[in-house]
């Protein structure tokens, strides 16, 4: 089954008709990826790449039943089209778009309480289920078909990750993004992979700041019995300097438990096997499956 | 971004809160004008810098006439503040604040910022003010007091009450407080801040409730809504490489270390910065390419590292995807040749055509060593930044 993405995913993209909207669909459509139409206002009714674009996600939902949409629309308008994706109740909303303000996405938070809606981001590299298909911008050619589930809050470790886990080979990738305030965190993640029965082992990355690997930690302790998957787990950051941004605006260090260090203990007083460096992610998720 | 306590101060003052009456100076001269408009038997002189732990390192200091003023402020002004918070790096001040020195009878400490884990605004408040708010956290958590409000919600008049009282307030000094509050909170939302912080918040023996220190940053992402802050960005705050880098949309923070670091992805440039901590180095600076890394922009933040004198190797750790590694390739030769490449250079780059790739690097000329992991990378370069 894999999660979040199937073989039954209608996908389409807000933003189609843009540079990286353009772009990306592109890739997405090479990957064989289920792309039933775009959305861009004021575009409504011409076809961009062969596919049809609609003014609303309202409009594309009725004309196509998609349940699901990439948002790669620019910052100052994305937290609208997250919004947008919402009320028309789709399944999934996964959001590429780096540079939403805070508060904004606090505004999305509030107004998806009680919604049926799934949001992966805002800044994040998407969502990938090797062979079926992917929404953001994760290369198709580093993954491999498998069953192992990756949750990631930096793109480029994912992909590291997914490159290392080649023997293996993967059922979904997902990067929840480096942003303060975003939609799915590594709990849910951790959660989907372990209902899933095409899902045997899971490779968590996280980085400095705030303290989800924390809560992802207290999730796995909470794991019983049959019910229980083995997880590899790395924390970037650990060079890192107190107090400074480095590159993700959530990826400061203001506290005890922000750090790499603290997090990695939390994740090993939980069973997680944890690689002392990214290069050795792949090894720790062998070890972590022979035990 | 992080702005100016006196420029927090007057920000604070349009949203109702109280603040000492003051004025900001580049020029001891100006301190005479000052003075005599406060009118004051005591001021306060505050050396601007972004950062705090002024006060312990004589960037802060209590004046009564027009003298001791104007002598204070000439040492001030040029001198080089190095306070708890600037680490081993040294600040210039070159701004001066005068403001009215209050009587105080209590200090208190209020702040408001971001909270990644409720995804809401959080507000932290402690009758022990005027301290070291991470030490009060450690000797005794008790007398913190914390609300944590639902994303995207705002602070309700019940809200300031209950802080109010939790700060031990009563009468019409707990309204004052509770205007104040009201009036930060409201700051903080329409400014899109990140986190403001009062510390101290005081009681005067007046009866006065009064924000007597701030220090505020804001949203980056926002910014391109809130020109009134972009405007109040100090330059003089930033490491001359750190503005160009910004000018060239790149990632980039100045680090303690002596190699050289350029990757793409801000996960993977921590990432690299600790396997080079693993292996004995350390990182120059944190650079991430962000966006498409693309053979002109690798070109430009590679020239960018280069000119860094503290840098001795350079490592680059490109995670192509869907980039062409022999173009990368090119890029970094192209900027080898205009720099006249004479540091060690360690080059991993995965993605496309890497063969292509690593075989232009090889036959540069140059002194890059092409290697085909990140685990070989880290090693060679802290390897051939030791033999230096």
């Amino acid at each position: 089954m894999a999660v979040l993405i199937t073989r039954e995913s209608k996908i389409i993209c807000q933003g189609f008709t843009g540079s990286q909207g353009t772009f990306h669909s592109e890739r997405a459509i090479e990957y064989n990826t289920n792309i039933v139409g775009g959305v861009t206002p004021d575009k409504g009714g011409m076809k961009h790449l062969n596919i049809p674009v609609f003014n609303t996600v309202a409009e594309a939902k009725k004309k196509t039943g998609c349940n699901a949409s990439g948002v790669f629309v620019p910052p100052p308008f994305a937290a609208d089209a997250i919004l947008e994706g919402v009320e028309a109740e789709l399944d999934l909303i996964v959001c590429i778009t780096d540079g939403i303000p805070t508060s904004d996405m606090q505004r999305v938070r509030r107004e998806m309480k009680g919604s049926k809606t799934r949001l992966v981001g805002p800044n994040c590299p998407g969502v990938l289920t090797p062979g079926v298909g992917k929404i953001g911008i994760i290369p198709g050619h580093i993954c491999k078909p498998g069953r192992i589930g990756v949750v990631s809050r930096s793109g480029t470790l994912s992909y590291e990750a997914a490159v290392q886990t080649s023997s293996l080979g993967q059922s979904t990738i997902i990067g929840i993004g480096g942003d303060p305030v975003n939609g799915t965190n590594f709990v849910d993640a951790l959660e989907l992979f372990l209902k899933d029965d095409e899902t045997d082992g899971i490779v968590l990355i996280g980085e400095i700041g705030g303290t989800p690997e924390v809560e992802g930690a207290e999730f796995i302790k909470s794991w019983k019995g049959e019910f229980k998957k083995p997880v590899a787990g790395f924390v970037a950051g650990a060079a890192a300097p107190k107090g400074r941004k480095l590159g993700h605006a959530g990826a400061i260090v203001n506290s005890g438990a922000e750090t790499a260090e603290a997090k990695k203990e939390a994740l090993k007083s939980a069973g997680v096997t944890v690689a002392h460096t990214i290069t050795t992610i792949g090894e720790a998720m062998i070890k972590a499956m022979e035990n | 971004m992080d702005i100016h306590e006196y420029q927090a101060k007057q920000l604070l003052a349009k949203f109702g809160v109280n603040i000492p009456a003051g004025e900001i100076i580049y020029q001891p001269h100006e301190a005479v004008t000052v003075t005599s408009w406060l009118n004051e038997e005591e001021v306060m002189v505050k050396a601007q810098v972004h950062a705090g732990g002024r006060g312990k390192s004589g960037g802060i200091k209590k004046c009564s006439g027009q003298d001791e003023v104007v002598e204070t402020v000439e040492k001030m002004i040029g001198m080089k503040l190095k306070t708890p918070q600037t680490g081993d790096k040294q600040k210039t001040v070159s701004r001066v604040y005068i403001e009215k020195a209050h009587n105080i009878e209590t200090e208190l400490y209020f702040c408001i910022l971001v909270d990644r884990e409720t995804g809401g605004n959080t507000i932290i408040t402690s009758k022990k003010g005027g301290m070291d708010i991470e030490k009060v956290a450690e000797d005794d958590p008790n007398s913190i007091f914390k609300v944590k409000l639902s994303p995207g919600t705002k602070l309700l008049n019940h809200h300031a009450r209950t802080i109010s009282y939790e700060l031990g307030l009563k009468g019409t000094i707990a309204k004052k407080a509770q205007k104040n509050l009201m009036g930060i909170y409201n700051a903080f939302e329409k400014l899109d801040a990140a986190m403001i912080e009062i510390n101290p918040l005081a009681v005067t023996k007046e009866g006065e409730v009064v924000a007597l220190d701030c220090k505020a940053s804001f949203d980056d992402n926002a910014l391109y809504r809130q020109r009134q802050i972009a405007d109040m960005k100090d330059d003089n705050e930033y490491d001359p490489l750190e503005l160009e880098a910004a000018r060239h949309d790149l990632n980039y923070v100045k680090l303690d270390g002596n190699i050289g670091l350029m990757v793409n992805g801000a996960g993977l440039s921590m990432a690299t910065m600790d396997i080079i901590k693993f292996y004995g180095g350390e990182a120059a600076n944190f650079m991430d390419v962000a966006g498409a890394a693309t053979p002109q922009r690798v070109a430009a933040a590679f020239k960018l590292i280069y000119r860094d004198n503290d840098v001795k190797g350079i490592l680059i750790n490109i995670f192509g995807g869907m980039m062409r590694c022999n173009d990368i390739a090119q890029g970094l030769v192209d900027a080898s040749k205009e720099v006249g490449l004479d540091k060690p250079l360690v080059v991993r780059l995965e993605g496309t055509n890497v063969e292509k790739g690593m075989d232009i690097l090889k036959n540069s000329g140059f002194p890059i060593t092409p290697v085909p992991t990140m685990e070989q990378a880290a090693k060679e370069i802290v390897e051939l930044v030791k033999k230096k």
